[in-house]
């Protein structure tokens, strides 16, 4: 999906500066804890988020996330801004919430980023172990 | 059940892992054929048989007037002939309204559809309705293969410019050694490292999805250095055949290393959880990037994180 799908659906804003609208993104995720982002995302991911400081830029960086989205109508720092552009990465703003964000964008068509070894590995531990017949 | 069975299970749920990674990535573009055969609502029923015969296939859109109007398979041909039906028109027989697919939607939304609905093929349009092309099950599986094949070759190529200044350099043994040094409590800065030796590897033509790992582990060890110690280091050894990456710092320790590496174990401030870690999960997150992970700790002195990433390596 397109970055301009994506302004488009969730009714966001830029706050970047020469933004590429026609980047394309392949999944999302929607998280705040910046270890759930490195652990369950994949390369030419878009990240919603509610955290707004420079570690999330970061964040994107290390996971090769391709743009973020900051709902609940928060605005990043100046600081965020600016290593973001310095690293390329677009930052969008939307008003909704979190919930409804993921929402818009997943009923247009933008996919999950699937299922992870490591969630599987405990719901089998946690959960098929109980059930497993004598 | 054999005890061998739940290693067997997860190799399988891992190559499904990798299959669905690469279905999200592909459109449906990439897998549909362009080249649709089609028929008018004013073909016989004996003429489709033709068409499908001489094709081999087994359904087409059916197309009026530049528009697809409806879908027609075998199914509705062999309903046709057993009640003697050959001469009906393919107006009449076939099925209105088909489901569709997008030529820009994931691959992954076709899977499921096919899974879902059990047809046999989909039409694809564009967004505009437009009819681009026809998507059969067995085209889902020959994009996949192919795709497989290319990153594969893309990996040959990584290797091969990974080797390669191992190869220019004459000694016994090499190592590329990079050293950075974290300044505790530095929030600003946090991250810097690891995002300098993200690009370094890059440049080394080191595999992105091995680049990857290394810059994940590498990033939560620098922000646990940041957190809790007043200064430390991130070494990274990169050898034929692996990486080594160390974190060592001058701090507080870890009293009880088992504890943690529990996932959801933190001794984590508050302001540290305000800023998204913290929540017992960067240790856990080093594992699972890294293929051998060693923790020692001093209370009082300070820790040392060891971790092996394994190269794919020609000379291996």
């Amino acid at each position: 999906m397109k970055l301009r799908k994506v302004l488009e659906i969730i009714e966001g804003k830029l706050i970047t500066k020469n933004v590429d609208l026609d980047m394309e993104v392949q999944m999302g995720c929607g998280a705040d804890l910046m270890s759930d982002v490195l652990a369950f995302t994949h390369e030419g991911t878009l990240l919603m988020s509610g955290l707004t400081n420079p570690q999330v830029v970061r964040t994107a960086e290390m996971a090769g996330i391709k743009a973020i989205v900051f709902v609940r109508g928060k605005v990043p720092p100046p600081e965020t801004i600016a290593l973001a552009e310095e690293k390329g990465i677009p930052l969008l703003a939307s008003k909704y919430t979190m919930f409804e964000t993921c929402g818009r964008l997943y009923k247009a068509g933008l996919p999950s980023c699937g299922l992870f070894e490591t969630s599987l590995r405990r719901w089998e531990e946690f959960f098929e172990k109980q059930e497993q017949p004598k | 059940m054999s005890p061998a069975q739940p290693i067997n299970a997860r190799t399988r749920k891992k190559t499904v892992t990798k299959l669905q990674e690469l279905a999200y990535e592909l459109k449906v573009a990439q897998a549909m054929t362009t080249e649709v055969i089609t028929v008018s609502p004013d073909t016989t029923m004996a003429e489709f048989r033709e068409i499908l015969r001489a094709n081999r296939i087994s359904g087409t859109p059916v197309v009026e007037g530049g528009k697809m109007v409806g879908i027609i398979s075998i199914e509705d041909l062999i309903k046709a002939l057993a009640s003697g039906e050959v001469e009906a028109k393919v107006g009449d027989k076939m099925t209105r309204n088909p489901e569709t697919l997008y030529a820009d939607e994931p691959l992954i939304h076709a899977v499921s559809k096919f899974e879902r609905l059990g047809y046999g093929r989909f039409p694809v349009i564009d967004r505009d309705g437009n009819l681009v092309g026809i998507l059969v099950q067995g085209d889902i599986v020959r994009a996949l293969l192919r795709q497989l094949e290319i990153e594969y070759h893309e990996e040959e190529i990584h290797r091969y410019r990974a080797s390669h200044i191992f190869e220019d350099i004459l000694a016994d043994q090499i190592t590329l050694l990079f050293r950075y040094h974290i300044e505790g409590g530095n929030f600003t800065k946090a991250g810097d490292a690891s995002s300098r030796l993200k690009k370094t590897l890059t440049r080394l033509g080191i595999d992105p999805r091995i680049v990857r790992r290394v810059a994940i582990a590498s990033y939560e060890a620098e922000m646990n250095i940041v957190i809790y110690a007043e200064e430390g280091e991130i070494t990274a050894e990169v050898q034929p055949g692996q990486i080594r990456i160390i974190a060592a710092d001058k701090g507080p320790g870890i009293p009880d290393i088992e504890k943690a590496m529990e996932p959801g174990f933190s001794t984590a401030p508050e302001w540290v959880r305000e800023l998204g870690f913290g929540a017992g999960m960067g240790l856990p997150n080093i594992q699972n990037c890294s293929d051998e992970m060693k923790l020692e700790s001093t209370v009082g002195v300070g820790t040392r994180l060891e971790i092996l990433i394994y190269l794919p390596s020609a000379t291996q």
